[in-house]
């Protein structure tokens, strides 16, 4: 009797607890989950009223004249993610491919340490660096240093996604093609990258995507243009830094125009997100 | 030299693998303790034994695979046709072209049916289609297997029931045409069916190829094998016909083990 009665007493006492805890979790993620929501809803109803076509395909006009775009910062920010793509996505995935397939020692505990380090590195001082190392020399801002700056702060998410997804691939399928008699790094390049391919190609999407929306080095690498930026070695605009200028202006229409780049960029990595989930994101070589 | 000699005039026998003191440490840790065996030719040949006893370690020596893992000290000699497997003129890749191998879990590669089978031959510069088309077909047919999938070459090797992944996994290894076959317990994670399947797979591949298999499954030893080796504890405790093994063994051992009074 007396026994039943406190285990009842801690049945319900466990109740209330598990009752308390899920709350907790239910409401954390409903905030996590309304940040973004709260975000978008604000830039929709501040910015979507200067969306026009006008704002893709025009150039920005001078102070004082309504209307007017933004078509010079998207292109100058395609311009960038290509150019860091182009020093993030070989550096990080090789390295990647390094560390999960061909080093397990001393090496590649630097090479992740030093990695973790980078990732942890404001994004202003690579631009200070990159200032250092490009601008000064070239004598100018440029698309090739702001890109530049950009694909350093993407190495080492893209490297280590790239070796997290190569270590999910089973040891199964490795021994399996060493064992028909292939060569190791026929292994590397038929099996192991094959399989995991999808989850790489998100990692690279997804750093693409967090570097897109980075101010700070582009400051002092690509500055900023109110004009077209012809080739890769003059000023160029992109989304973020027009954002920040408009933003700090005095001006009630460029404020406007800020929104509606705020809500553009975001738009853009939300959409490159739910790409490379829904592209990539399928049977992953895990389950094989 | 005395034992190069007889080695050698062993080899001259119809032995296919001679494995002389092999000792295989990982790190401390002793995995095979002086194990000497015979494996005939077109003979299938069971190795049984309690988990860690060391099968799998010397099953793994055959083709070398344990060269990849870390810390591995491998002594002692292995002979495939007279030449040993360990001379640094012989490259593992071509070895294991010559002894494949089919291992516990069913690991096709995430690709068609088509493309697993094929990637052997593909690896070894085959680039002919319908020479590819040849092997692959000769191959599932070897496996047992071409009349079940052949309309569906291309679809995911993922997408076909375990047995019949396993037996892809078969036809894969038949593809690069070896010599020797080792088997890592094929079945064990198969119903009883499929396991039968396998089975009969065994019965028909040793008219051409030679086959060591570990198993767990008495039953199965006493049913495919023509020769029976008992392991315990890294050692090889007894060899013999594997009817012998199964009603007369030599060894109380070994008797405790297969009658399955093991302590």
């Amino acid at each position: 009797m007396t026994g039943t009665r406190s285990t009842n007493g801690r049945y319900a006492r466990r109740r209330r607890v598990e009752r308390i805890m899920f709350g907790a979790t239910v409401a954390a993620t409903a905030s996590a989950l309304g940040v973004l929501l709260f975000l978008l809803g604000y830039l929709v109803w501040q910015g979507a009223g200067a969306l026009s076509l006008d704002f893709f395909t025009r150039l920005p006009t001078p102070v004082g004249e309504a209307g007017g775009g933004m078509a010079n910062a998207l292109v100058g920010s395609a311009k960038l993610l290509l150019v860091a793509a182009a020093v993030g996505v070989p550096i990080g995935f090789l390295g990647g491919v390094y560390l999960a397939e061909y080093e397990g020692g001393p090496v590649a505990f630097v090479v992740r340490y030093a990695a973790d380090v980078l990732n942890g590195v404001p994004s202003i001082v690579i631009g200070i660096t990159v200032y250092g190392l490009l601008v000064v020399p070239l004598g100018h801002f440029s698309t090739l240093a702001g890109g530049f700056a950009l694909g350093l702060l993407m190495i080492p998410v893209a490297l280590r996604t790239t070796e997290e997804f190569l270590r999910l691939v089973p040891d199964s399928l490795r021994d399996a093609s060493l064992a028909l008699g292939a060569p190791h790094w026929v292994t590397i390049v038929r099996v192991v990258i094959p399989a995991g391919m999808r989850g790489i190609l998100t990692g690279l999407l997804l750093s693409l995507a967090r570097v897109a929306g980075e101010t700070a080095p582009l400051l002092f690498t690509a500055l900023s243009n109110r004009f077209w930026s012809p080739g890769w070695l003059q000023p160029t605009a992109s989304l973020p830094v027009m954002i920040f200028t408009y933003a700090i202006s005095p001006y009630e229409d460029w404020h406007r125009q800020a929104w509606a780049a705020a809500l553009v960029l975001l738009v853009l990595v939300l959409g490159a997100n739910v790409v490379a989930r829904l592209a990539f994101g399928g049977r992953s070589a895990a389950q094989a | 030299m005395e034992t190069a000699s007889s080695l050698a005039s062993d080899a001259s026998t119809s032995a296919k693998i001679l494995v002389r003191d092999l000792t295989v440490r990982y790190g401390s840790t002793l995995a095979l303790d002086r194990v000497s065996l015979d494996i005939g030719e077109r003979r299938v040949t069971a190795l049984i034994g309690p988990s860690g006893c060391g099968k799998s370690t010397f099953l793994r020596c055959l083709n070398r695979m344990n060269d990849h893992i870390r810390g591995v000290r491998i002594e002692g000699r292995v002979l495939i046709d007279g030449v040993s497997i360990h001379d640094p003129t012989v490259d593992p890749v071509e070895l294991r072209r010559r002894v494949g191998m089919v291992f516990q879990k069913s690991n096709p590669f995430p690709k068609s049916i088509f493309d697993n089978v094929a990637f052997g031959p593909r690896v070894h510069g085959v680039r002919d289609r319908v020479a590819l088309c040849e092997i692959v077909e000769r191959s599932l047919r070897q496996a047992a297997l071409w009349d079940e999938i052949k309309d569906r070459l291309d679809r995911s090797a993922l997408d076909l029931s375990g047995g019949q992944q396993q037996r892809l996994c078969i036809a894969r290894a038949l593809a690069v045409e070896p010599d020797v076959l080792l088997m890592d317990e094929p079945a064990s994670a198969l119903d009883p069916i499929a396991t039968a399947k396998i089975e009969e797979l065994i019965h028909e591949l040793k008219t051409q190829y030679t086959i060591v298999i570990v198993t767990h499954n008495m039953q199965q030893a006493a049913r495919v094998s023509d020769e029976t080796a008992y392991f315990y504890l890294g050692r090889l405790i007894e060899v013999g016909p594997t009817e012998q093994i199964f009603t007369n063994p030599g060894r109380q051992e070994t008797e405790d083990y297969v009658t399955g009074r093991f302590g």
